[in-house]
């Protein structure tokens, strides 16, 4: 992974920078220690790894915008960093970029039943955010399986999704404003508890900006009312193409489930070992939730059985109640888990039209042959929003980069059938230097372009999104 | 001017000498001054997955062409494009660029969102004649920033868009609505706010004559269970009944059609609509109704007058009255945040020709 050289002009200015921050927020607030630095050393993306130059924890929208304004003073880059869950490597520093921690706001500032919003410091937990509102029977809906540990500034940073995004859509739909902090320490407040902007949406292109054009300390969230209840069912099928075409003709019936989950043979198999949940032994396999009372339930999950068993299901299984829900969910959640006990892995996102799932798999399994590196698929079918899992071995040297090369051909065939790069894990240093293969040069200038205007120095969240031949002219601007 | 292809679109901005009036099919008064800009010749629907539920169409495609095509699969754009016409006057074929540019959105933005948020992609010629794409075809998509967003709703400050695609979702077997007559706003707001945050899916939430009305959508049995459901808790606002109401009229304001005065768009906190509508009356007459739960005022006041002196919160936007007058059509932004749109407008229109002075 090439990153720019860093400054040496400002890595001499560490000292002069720590007592400058130490002016205007706690001494315990700026991390200069370079064992604890440590900690901010990556994200998610543990592959690739370097210590900022120093760490700082605000705890305030106003030393936000102090630190922001030193540090553009004595032109020195920032990385924004929620929890650093980042798959992508969105808040990974460079030695000379100071780490901008949001753990420390965490407050729940307004919640509103009524207007059926919440307003949030964003170094909140995505979960947490559901905790604040559950016990009036209300939830927080974009969940990324990360959101026991992830922060809402990140979610907004990386446009985050999750499982139930077909019916609730991803965090760009649930977000009504932000209070954010521009480089040079202005605060701007964009949205509110309204639905629409007055000008130009500009809060549309904040969200999945991956922490380009600001720092979000505190978010205005939509929350809802939950459904009565949920439940999923489980069918098997004896090849992938006809899991592909039940989960097209399932939309086409006008059935909107909230979740469509899929997993292939190669991924069944681990999570069958692993988790035990009792799948039946088959080729693909659907998760489908859905959501309403009872009645509501049984009726969608009955018409979805009968666009099964037009495509000859090995197995049909309807969860009759909350443990045989759990079990159905059990072997799906642990996929991950599963994958990690056997091997090293690394997850793709690309995202693809529905209707290709079928080609796609196909061609991933000839291309696992080709590479000689196994991969296993589950993903978010209902949406296209695939998660290849390739295999590899960290200790075999020229593994990893033998996988890289793999996911960047799967990566170039999802854009190839129609679909893009990344469907919600940000592009971040990962995807960067494959945006060419999406976007041409006009396309890259465009965005650039509101990079320009946000950050004119081009000193918020360095070397990540766009590549570097393309950014160049930009950041010497 | 009326380019046919994208190429051509292109040529005719990168030399146009002066501005440039984008126009799709003319019906919502937004008209800048200029040389005439069709996107009539970018016509027809280029891609449409039933299954995958996106639709891909060029920018002046009519509404009408699309609305019967995704009829046709049972399917429809679930955000709800406004139709002006009756409210303002105007002739002409609503087009889905002129909707995707003004981010058209009817009552259904409290349940499945804005036209925004169904719009996947787009592509788009700027000022400067550069052709470029954002987004794509595809429901989840992180890849680079998202200029779709910005594009819409952007009037065609930052570029002419030549073709749009699109989040389409399946009609629902069943409509009902239920009615409570004789509310007043802060009743109207309450009742609106217990079926909002019920647990029945309300795809529709607005207060008109007086009466609050919500709508419910779906399977014909699911839609019962939830409307008898509902009508029980909506009991405590006042009789409750059950039947059809034309939202089509909800969403076009069409009750202000045809009388004189000046129409406003108020964007604001449900909770803040009632004391708002107080606020309102007391300096001057007005008609008032309320889509979104209550957090969309439609109002209906006397030609020329400024609205926003009477508002506290949120934002006003006039979309009827004299366009010579002082008053803009869009509410003035603070400074910071106007300076960051006026960046964009001169990064993405470098000359300023394009829809000039439409958003300030």
């Amino acid at each position: 992974m090439q990153m720019p050289q860093p400054n040496a002009s400002v890595i001499a200015l560490k000292d002069q920078l720590a007592a400058r921050l130490r002016s205007v927020m706690p001494a315990d607030a700026v991390i200069t220690d370079i064992a604890e630095t440590r900690a901010y050393e990556c994200d998610g993306l543990s592959a690739y790894r370097c210590p900022p130059l120093l760490a700082v924890l605000p705890a305030s929208t106003q030393e936000v915008s102090d630190i922001l304004r030193i540090c553009h003073d004595m032109g020195v880059p920032v990385v924004p960093r929620g929890s650093g869950t980042s798959l992508a490597g969105g808040a990974m520093p460079t030695a000379d970029s100071v780490i901008l921690g949001v753990a420390r706001l965490n407050a729940v500032l307004e919640t509103d039943y009524a207007d059926r919003i919440i307003r949030v410091q964003t170094g909140r937990t995505n979960l947490s955010v559901t905790g604040a509102v559950e016990a009036e029977g209300f939830f927080y809906a974009p969940d990324p399986s990360s959101q026991l540990a992830c922060a809402i500034a990140g979610n907004i940073a990386m446009n985050s999704g999750g499982a139930h995004c077909l019916k609730y859509g991803v965090t760009t739909n649930n977000l009504l404003g932000v209070t954010m902090v521009m480089m040079d320490g202005t605060v701007v407040e964009i949205g509110g508890g309204h639905l629409d902007a007055p000008g130009l949406d500009l809060l549309g292109v904040i969200c999945g900006s991956e922490g380009q054009l600001g720092v979000v300390t505190e978010a205005t969230l939509r929350i809802l009312h939950k459904p009565e209840g949920a439940r999923p069912m489980l069918i098997g099928f004896d090849s992938n193409a006809v899991a592909g075409a039940c989960v097209s003709d399932i939309i086409k019936a006008g059935v909107l489930p909230v979740a469509i989950e899929f997993m292939d043979r190669p991924c069944i198999v681990a999570c069958e070992a692993f988790a035990k949940a009792g799948y039946p032994d088959c080729e693909a396999l659907l998760i489908i939730e859905v959501e309403g009372s009872d009645a509501e339930i049984d009726h969608q999950l009955a018409l979805i059985g009968e666009i099964a068993a037009r495509h000859n299901p090995v197995e049909v299984r309807e969860a009759r109640d909350a443990d045989q829900a759990a079990r159905i969910w059990l072997g799906r959640k642990s996929a991950f888990g599963a994958m990690g006990q056997i091997n090293d892995y690394m997850c793709l996102d690309g995202t693809i039209p529905v209707t290709e799932l079928p080609h796609v798999l196909d061609r991933i399994r000839q291309m696992s042959a080709e590479y000689g590196l196994d991969v296993a698929n589950v993903f978010h079918a209902g949406d296209g929003n695939m998660h290849p899992l390739i295999l590899y071995n960290a200790n075999l040297p020229g593994d990893l980069e033998r996988c890289e090369e793999f996911g960047a051909a799967i990566l170039k065939l999802c854009v190839e059938v129609g679909g893009c790069l990344t469907g919600e894990h940000g592009v971040g240093i990962e995807k960067r230097d494959l945006m060419h293969v999406q976007f041409n040069a006009a396309d890259l200038d465009a965005q650039m372009a509101v990079k320009d205007v946000f950050d004119p120095g081009w000193l918020l969240n360095p070397a990540k999104v766009f590549p570097l031949d393309a950014s160049e002219s930009h950041r010497a601007a | 001017m009326m380019p046919t292809s994208e190429d051509e679109l292109s040529g005719m901005i990168r030399d146009a000498s002066g501005p440039i009036s984008v126009q799709g099919g003319g019906t919502r008064g937004v008209f800048a001054d200029g040389q005439a800009l069709s996107t009539a010749g970018l016509n027809g629907i280029t891609l449409y997955e039933p299954g995958a539920l996106t639709l891909v169409a060029r920018a002046g495609t009519p509404l009408s062409e699309i609305e019967s095509s995704l009829a046709a699969e049972g399917q429809r754009l679930a955000f709800e494009p406004t139709d002006m016409r009756a409210l303002l006057s105007t002739s002409g074929a609503p087009t889905i660029g002129g909707i995707v540019a003004t981010n058209a959105s009817g009552p259904r933005r409290i349940q499945v969102g804005a036209c925004r948020d169904h719009l996947l992609g787009v592509r788009f010629v700027d000022g400067a004649g550069n052709i470029v794409k954002n987004g794509g075809r595809v429901m989840k998509n992180v890849t680079g920033y998202d200029l779709v967003k910005l594009l819409a709703g952007a009037h065609g400050t930052l570029g002419v868009m030549t073709e749009v695609s699109l989040k389409v979702l399946p009609l629902p077997q069943a409509v009902a609505t239920l009615s409570i007559p004789d509310l007043d706003a802060a009743q109207a707001v309450a009742a609106m706010s217990a079926a909002l945050g019920s647990p029945y899916d309300v795809t529709g939430a607005a207060w008109a004559d007086g009466a609050a009305i919500v709508r419910l959508e779906g399977f014909s049995d699911s839609v019962a269970y939830r409307a008898d459901r509902l009508a029980e808790e909506l009991m405590q606002f006042g009789a409750v009944t059950i039947g059809d109401v034309d939202w089509s009229a909800v969403r076009d304001a069409r009750a202000f059609a045809g009388l004189p005065g000046d129409v406003w768009r108020v964007s604001i906190r449900p909770s803040a609509m009632p004391a708002m509508v107080s606020a309102i009356r007391a300096d001057g007459d007005v008609q008032v109704m309320a889509d979104w739960g209550g957090g969309l005022l439609w109002v209906l006041c006397a030609a020329g007058r400024d609205l926003r002196t009477s508002i506290t919160s949120g934002h006003a936007t006039r979309v009827r009255g004299d366009a010579s007058a002082a008053i803009a059509r869009f509410h003035p932004e603070p400074a910071a945040v106007a300076a960051l749109s006026r960046g964009l407008r001169q990064r993405f229109d470098p000359r300023g020709i394009l829809n000039a002075g439409v958003m300030g």
